[in-house]
């Protein structure tokens, strides 16, 4: 290790730092003032920004080439550290009201996203699978926040033995790939694989082992029954955080690996993962018309949104759309961050203590009442549907473009489908927000209302402009092939 | 030199039997083990292929899997303890609160 390596990492090193202290900090901070443990946590993730977005878009390696910084990993930080910094808000007064104020929250969340920022950087099976560690390790602890709360250290346990269970087949997926190849850095599992120096079976179980574990990370289905119970029973505020900020993780790793090393595999993955896709599609759907409760709805909806997103694999292996369907992903979550924090802010407005507030019954007469809240909300569900000009829409346009392109129409067709199915749930927290009458009560607070605004804009401002934010995204992708 | 192909059939044992574990056993504390035996049946592998390539770097894995399973350790059994008070009961079929 040697200087230019720290510097190659700046953001992420800064990042672990930054967390580190603020555990010491926060000892010095009263109870009742850990507004100041939020506001320094959101310095810290404002310093890693401004250290990400100064350096180029040159691809740049580091620490003996297991670690590269390109223009793929600062967009993705980039969603990490919006979504962080969107959360630390959504957190405070949530935090307060739950009477949750606790200052390791902060520095927790911030172990979080450097994990996933890591995660982004990884170009060594090894560090994959660190950074999956360093990125799950704290989540556990954020779900059982609640402590002695029976829901919430169930969604702790459960989040622990699966996160648990699929870290080991990725571990494992990783050795028998060092095993297959002698190699664990990405681009010479390639080249072992074209000298046909490789177990080609041990290679391909490898492989596989690896997409199960990240599908279990991103809940992907068959591998999802967790997603509803933790979801639920975690604080919603580290609910919100989770769904974007770990699901996006899983994709960028798994996107990086085949990507990079498993080009050669694609005639044994794309099937799978073109059945992957249509499952989670249909099923996560599906789940979520029966659902009554907000924070169930939202994690199927999540499972749902992933299905999409799964589809920008299918053709990974196809050169001449490989750009394209990297940057549609890219895309894709941009608005999938901002539509999921917007939707989970207005959970948080109205839900109560001990769980209570939750059912899609006690949304009846929140247009009458909080007709912004309302309206936003309304907002976040037409962008979850695809509805344009929302930047939902937008998003799945760009990838079932690419799927159309890469020779999979019958899957953009069952996203349409699935798509315009997924309508009825959506609409059934409309209808019941401003048809029917009742009593809702929302929490009024500034820091959630700016988390309201900003995602509010962030749909509709790059829904009417989706050409820059997709040449974004074009660019991020250029360098990486 | 004992032939790579019978540490690798020890570590599939190995691998196998912690997915047994972790699929049919309900006590948390006896899947967490099952886990740990996952993780070890993957060390096994590293060890086994750094010596059979003569690769220091599959060694060196080992250490850094060791430590993530001693934080993971920390973690789990912080929460298994936690709800052992609360519930008198680690069964993670009595874990089903919440329905839908």
């Amino acid at each position: 290790m040697n200087l230019t390596d720290l510097v190659t990492i700046l953001p992420l090193a800064v990042l672990a730092v930054w967390a580190t202290l603020l555990l010491l900090v926060d000892l010095w901070i009263p109870k009742d003032r850990k507004g100041i443990t939020a506001v320094l946590a959101a310095l810290g993730l404002a310093l890693a920004m401004g250290l990400s977005l100064t350096r180029g878009q040159q691809p740049q390696q580091a620490f003996g080439g297991m670690v590269i910084v390109d223009g793929f990993a600062i967009f993705l930080d980039m969603i990490f550290l919006v979504s962080g910094l969107l959360s630390i808000a959504l957190a405070h007064d949530y935090l307060k009201r739950m009477n949750l104020a606790r200052g390791e929250y902060y520095a927790l969340l911030l172990y979080a996203i450097s994990g996933m920022i890591l995660m982004t950087y990884a170009y060594d099976l090894i560090i994959v699978f660190l950074a999956l560690e360093l990125l799950s390790i704290p989540l556990y602890i954020l779900s059982g926040f609640i402590r002695l709360n029976s829901r919430s250290e169930e969604a702790a346990l459960k989040y622990f033995l699966l996160g648990a269970f699929s870290s080991g087949l990725v571990l494992y997926g990783v050795a028998l790939i060092f095993g297959a190849t002698a190699r664990t850095d990405l681009p010479g599992i390639l080249a072992a694989v074209q000298q046909a120096s490789a177990n080609p079976a041990m290679l391909l179980v490898g492989g596989a082992l690896l997409l199960v574990g990240f599908s279990f990370k991103s809940a992907i289905v068959p591998f999802h029954e967790w997603v509803p119970d933790v979801y639920q029973g975690a604080p919603s505020s580290v609910t919100a955080f989770m769904s974007v900020g770990a699901k996006a993780a899983g994709f960028a790793a798994l996107m990086r690996v085949f990507v990079t090393a498993f080009p050669t595999l694609s005639a044994d993955f794309t099937p799978v993962l073109w059945g992957l896709s249509a499952l989670t599609m249909i099923v996560g759907n599906v789940i979520a018309l029966a659902q009554t409760n907000l924070k169930r709805l939202l994690a199927y909806s999540s499972i749902a949104q992933a299905g999409y997103l799964m589809m920008a694999f299918v053709p990974y292996a196809q050169g001449m759309v490989l750009s394209d369907t990297i940057a549609a992903m890219l895309f894709f979550l941009v608005g999938y961050m901002f539509t999921t924090l917007g939707a989970w802010a207005v959970v948080i407005a109205v839900e109560k203590a001990e769980g209570k507030g939750l059912e899609m019954t006690d949304y009846a007469g929140l247009g009458r009442r909080h007709p912004w809240l309302a309206a936003a909300m309304t907002l976040f569900m037409l962008s979850f549907i695809g509805v344009p000009p929302t930047l939902g829409f937008w998003g799945k346009f760009y990838l079932f473009r690419t799927a159309v392109e890469g020779g999979f129409t019958t899957l953009a067709l069952l996203g349409l489908l699935a798509s315009i199915f997924s309508a009825f749930y959506y609409f059934r927290v409309v209808v019941m927000m401003f048809m029917q009458t009742g009593k809702a009560e929302a929490r009024r607070d500034p820091w959630l209302a700016l988390t309201l605004g900003i995602t509010s804009l962030g749909v509709i401002g790059f829904g009417l402009l989706p050409g820059s934010l997709l040449n974004l995204a074009l660019q991020a992708v250029l360098k990486l092939l | 030199m004992i032939p790579i192909d019978y540490f690798v059939g020890l570590s599939v044992l190995m691998f196998v039997v912690g997915i047994a574990g972790v699929l049919l056993r309900r006590n948390a504390l006896v899947v967490f083990m099952s886990l740990e035996l996952i993780l070890n049946a993957a060390n096994l592998l590293f060890v086994a292929f750094a010596a059979y390539y003569e690769l220091l770097a599959g060694q060196l894995f080992v250490f850094f899997v060791m430590t993530v399973a001693a934080a993971e350790v920390a973690v789990g059994l912080a929460l298994i303890v936690e709800i052992f008070r609360a519930k008198k009961s680690i069964d993670v079929d009595q874990m089903s609160s919440m329905k839908g």
